[in-house]
Order: structure tokens, then C-alpha cells, then sequence
């Protein structure tokens, strides 16, 4: 049986259950309602997508420094790192951005028009940490023999790391940072909390105008579905594709 | 070449029980002006370590080393651009994996040695036919032979036009026939009149490319000799019991 086939039979299954559930709880549907939000739902999609690249960007240089420094040969500046990547992979986003935002920012008097901006850092800060350790592990991974031989053809060191070690890091870490992605995509609904525009923002706001629960945060789901499951699909396409360039 | 090798230390501490081992103890090594130094010895007795610190990878904790009465710079700084002097190849994993066997060989010329993109394919051309490896030049690592590996890893060190070679074990990882390519390629060179210093455990091949034989043990040269007098008239009790093994096995 083709995998292709096999899919497709279990989304079949599936579907044919929510459908069943649906019908046994004697739903009513309102889409027509909801439709006329349309423009709001494609509003916040399409805000979602930048944030999450925005912060995507962002988590990757912080979790590349994050990375080199949990490498350092100084304790201090290991140290930082450490407490950085364990402290924000030990608490809950939703804490990290209430803090960021209503005591750090507020502190520092940022103002309301910031309110993207922070709340798009703090989860750029969020993501950097699980970044962290992937970078560390694709680093981890390059033997000590490429750092010699780097050396042994006369690079600084700014060289081999720029030409010999990062590039082939990279491609030890390409899946698992798309995966990262898919993660925080979805965690990016939490910015909500901070009333930012963004798509789950924008499907509890057509909860609250309409009443219709189902019917707004169905879309929801189906939105995030056709963001992340390219994405899961790119990741195992990486994968599959070194592990036969390095066969 | 002439190599002058006075008191050379090397010792090692363990990061995390802070013991110390010393690899070198000592070493004293002077050669006549000759084009090939090959270093044996049995395992563990500090032939690489020594060779890491002729081609500028490591610093000697004490001692002095000197080619042609010029001592090694003992600073980072000095020790890259003395590097770029010189080329390693090391017992395997040379090559860079993510680029082609070319671009292996362009790097050190483009990002080292200051060369353009065209300069520096102009140079590796005519070597690449020469050691047959023309035909592979557009392969990753991954897709070459143990040997073919090794002899582009050669061929990178020798492009940038090095004063001389440090190779340390350069056919240790590979089976008899891939050995032999690689061995025939050092041959070449040597006729050729490139200067190099070899770590080996292929005797019959020290014997017929070395100037002079160093036998480094216990982290000292107790023996030094051309190699015909190094084979028959040697008298040194560390190296006849090593060549005793060494003819058994």
C-alpha cells in the first residue's frame, strides 16, 4: 500500500468521526455569520505568518549566540547562557510575555506602540532557547579533526568557523529547526494575551461578536494546519536528504 | 631543510582531574640538511605530538624548534601565518564534507591565500590530471574512496606551493591497495623534490623515501640515522625490539 494511499484513508477515518460527533451532538452550524469575518480571519493569518518570521529570525541569531556561548571556555559567560536557556525553557510562554510585557516593558516605559515589538522579542527569546540547544548539539556534532584541519590550511578562526564548522552545522540542524518553527508558529497564538492582531486574536473576536465558537476557531485550526504542515513536510524532506549526503 | 630540536616538553593536563601526562619529555633532535624526515616509533610515543607542533598546531610547553635555523613562532598570531607556510595532512576526515573535492582544494587558495576564483582553479587544474583525480574533482568527500580522499587532502596542502609537508599517518586508515596509491603519490613527490616530514608504520616505504629515520619513543629520539645504517647497524636496544615486532607481525 502507498503511503500516499494509507494518509489518506486515516484523514477519511477521521474526518468521519468529527463528522459523526458533530451529528450525534445535533449541532447547528452558523457559517454564514462567520464568513462575513472573513477579512479579519485573513487579516490576522497573514499577520501571523510575519510575526512568526520575525520571530523566527530573531530566535535564530539569538540561539546561535545563545549556542556559542553555552561553548565558551569561560565559566561566566557559559554560565549566562545556561541560566538564560534553562529559565526560559522551564517556565510557561504565556508568564514570559505577561512579565515582558506589563513588568519589564513597563518598566523601561515602552510605549503601547511597541506592543507588537515586545511581545514578537519575547517570543523571538522563547524559541532562541530551544534554538540554543539545537545549534549546540549541530555544533557538538562537527568533529574535532575539521577544527585542525581548518587550522592546519591557515583560516583564523573567524574563518573556520564561518567556512568549515557553521556551514556544516547548519546542515545538521536544518530539520530540527524547521520543526522549531512549526512550534513556534503555534506558540505565537499566545500573543493574543497581549491584544496583538494576530490570527488567534482575530478568531476570538468573532467568538465574542458572534457567539459561534466552533465556527471561529475551526478556521483557526485549519489556518495553523496549512502554515505548519508544509513546514513538517520541509523538515522531513532535510532530513531525508543529508542523511544521504552524509552516507 | 634542517630541523633543530632542543629540550622539547609537551605535557597535557586533564581539565577535569588535573593530571598531568607528559607526552614529550626532552626531545632532542638535530637532522643533517635533508628533503625528507620520516618520524617511527611505536604508538603512543609522541610521533604526532611532535608533529603537531612542527606544523604549527600545537605550542611545546618548553624547548625549541627550529627549520633552517629559523625558530617556530610560539603566538597565535605567528603561528597562523607559519602555517600558511606550510601544509598537514592529517590520518583522515582532511576534507571539508559539505564542499566538492574542487572547492576543497580553492578554499585555502581563495580565503587564505588571497587568490581569485580563476587564479585559483588555474593552479589545482593541472595537478588534479596528474594524480588522475580530474575526473572526481566534482564529488563530495562522501562519494570518494579512502584513497582518493587522501590524495585530494595532499593535493590541498601542496596547491598553496608549502615550503614543506607534515604528514601524520597518512595511509594508516586505509586497506593495502588504497595505501599503495597513496604511498606512490608521496613517491612522487619526493622525486619531485617536495620537502616533507612522514609519520608512518610503513617501513618498507620509510626505508625507501626517508633521508633520515627519527625514532621517536617514550617522548624521545634515542635514534637518528640514514635509513640504510637505521635498518642494519642500529644497536639501540627501543628500536631493535621495535623492529623485532615490528617484522613479526
Amino acid at each position: 500500500m502507498s503511503r500516499w494511499l494509507a494518509h489518506l484513508i486515516v484523514i477519511a477515518l477521521l474526518a468521519a468521526a468529527c463528522g459523526w460527533a458533530c451529528a450525534s451532538l445535533d449541532m447547528t452550524w452558523n457559517w454564514g455569520v462567520v464568513w462575513e469575518y472573513r477579512q479579519a480571519f485573513w487579516k490576522g493569518w497573514w499577520t501571523t505568518l510575519g510575526l512568526a518570521l520575525a520571530a523566527l529570525l530573531a530566535s535564530s541569531l539569538i540561539g546561535l549566540a545563545a549556542a556559542v556561548m553555552l561553548r565558551s571556555r569561560f565559566a561566566i559567560v557559559e554560565a549566562v547562557a545556561r541560566v538564560y536557556v534553562e529559565l526560559i525553557r522551564g517556565t510557561p510562554l504565556l508568564v514570559q510575555l505577561l512579565v515582558g510585557w506589563y513588568v519589564v516593558a513597563a518598566a523601561l516605559h515602552v510605549g503601547t506602540g511597541y506592543r507588537t515589538a515586545v511581545g514578537v522579542l519575547v517570543l523571538a527569546m522563547f524559541s532562541g532557547a530551544y534554538m540554543a540547544e539545537i545549534f549546540r548539539g549541530g555544533l557538538d556534532a562537527i568533529p574535532k579533526a575539521q577544527v585542525d584541519s581548518a587550522r592546519a590550511i591557515g583560516l583564523t578562526r573567524w574563518q573556520a568557523f564561518r567556512l568549515v564548522i557553521f556551514p556544516q552545522a547548519v546542515r545538521i540542524v536544518l530539520p530540527a529547526v524547521a520543526g522549531q518553527l512549526v512550534s513556534l508558529i503555534k506558540d505565537s497564538s499566545l500573543l493574543s494575551v497581549l491584544s496583538i492582531g494576530e490570527f488567534t486574536f482575530a478568531a476570538r473576536n468573532v467568538n465574542s461578536a458572534t457567539y459561534s465558537t466552533l465556527e471561529s476557531y475551526l478556521p483557526l485550526a485549519a489556518g495553523y494546519l496549512a502554515l505548519t504542515l508544509p513546514l513538517s513536510a520541509l523538515s522531513r524532506w532535510l532530513e531525508r536528504r543529508f542523511r544521504y549526503e552524509a552516507a | 631543510m634542517n630541523l633543530a630540536i632542543h629540550g622539547l616538553v609537551q605535557r597535557f593536563t586533564d581539565p577535569r582531574s588535573g593530571t598531568q601526562a607528559t607526552v614529550l619529555d626532552g626531545l632532542d633532535l638535530v637532522t643533517g640538511t635533508i628533503q625528507a624526515l620520516v618520524l617511527i616509533g611505536p604508538s603512543g610515543g609522541g610521533k604526532s605530538t611532535l608533529l603537531r607542533i612542527l606544523a604549527g598546531l600545537d605550542v611545546p610547553t618548553a624547548g625549541t624548534v627550529a627549520f633552517n635555523g629559523v625558530p617556530l613562532p610560539r603566538d597565535e598570531h605567528g603561528l597562523i601565518s607559519y602555517r600558511r607556510t606550510v601544509g598537514t595532512v592529517f590520518q583522515a576526515y582532511n576534507l571539508f564534507p559539505h564542499l566538492t573535492a574542487m572547492q576543497n582544494l580553492l578554499l585555502p587558495l581563495v580565503h587564505v591565500h588571497g587568490l581569485s576564483e580563476a587564479e585559483a582553479y588555474d593552479r589545482v587544474r593541472e595537478p588534479l590530471d596528474r594524480f588522475g583525480l580530474a575526473a572526481h574533482a566534482q564529488k563530495r568527500p562522501a562519494e570518494l574512496s579512502g584513497g582518493q580522499k587522501q590524495r585530494v587532502a595532499i593535493l590541498r596542502a601542496l596547491v598553496v606551493r608549502p615550503q614543506r609537508l607534515f604528514l601524520d599517518e597518512p595511509t594508516s586508515a586505509l586497506d593495502p591497495e588504497m595505501s599503495g596509491e597513496v604511498l606512490d603519490m608521496i613517491g612522487e613527490l619526493k622525486a619531485a623534490g617536495t620537502q616533507f616530514v612522514l609519520v608512518t608504520h610503513e617501513m618498507g616505504f620509510a626505508r625507501r623515501v626517508a633521508d633520515e629515520i627519527a625514532f621517536i619513543a617514550d617522548g624521545e629520539c634515542p635514534a637518528r640515522a640514514p635509513p640504510g645504517e637505521f635498518f642494519s647497524v642500529c644497536r639501540e636496544p627501543r628500536v631493535v625490539s621495535f623492529l623485532e615486532r615490528v617484522h613479526r607481525a
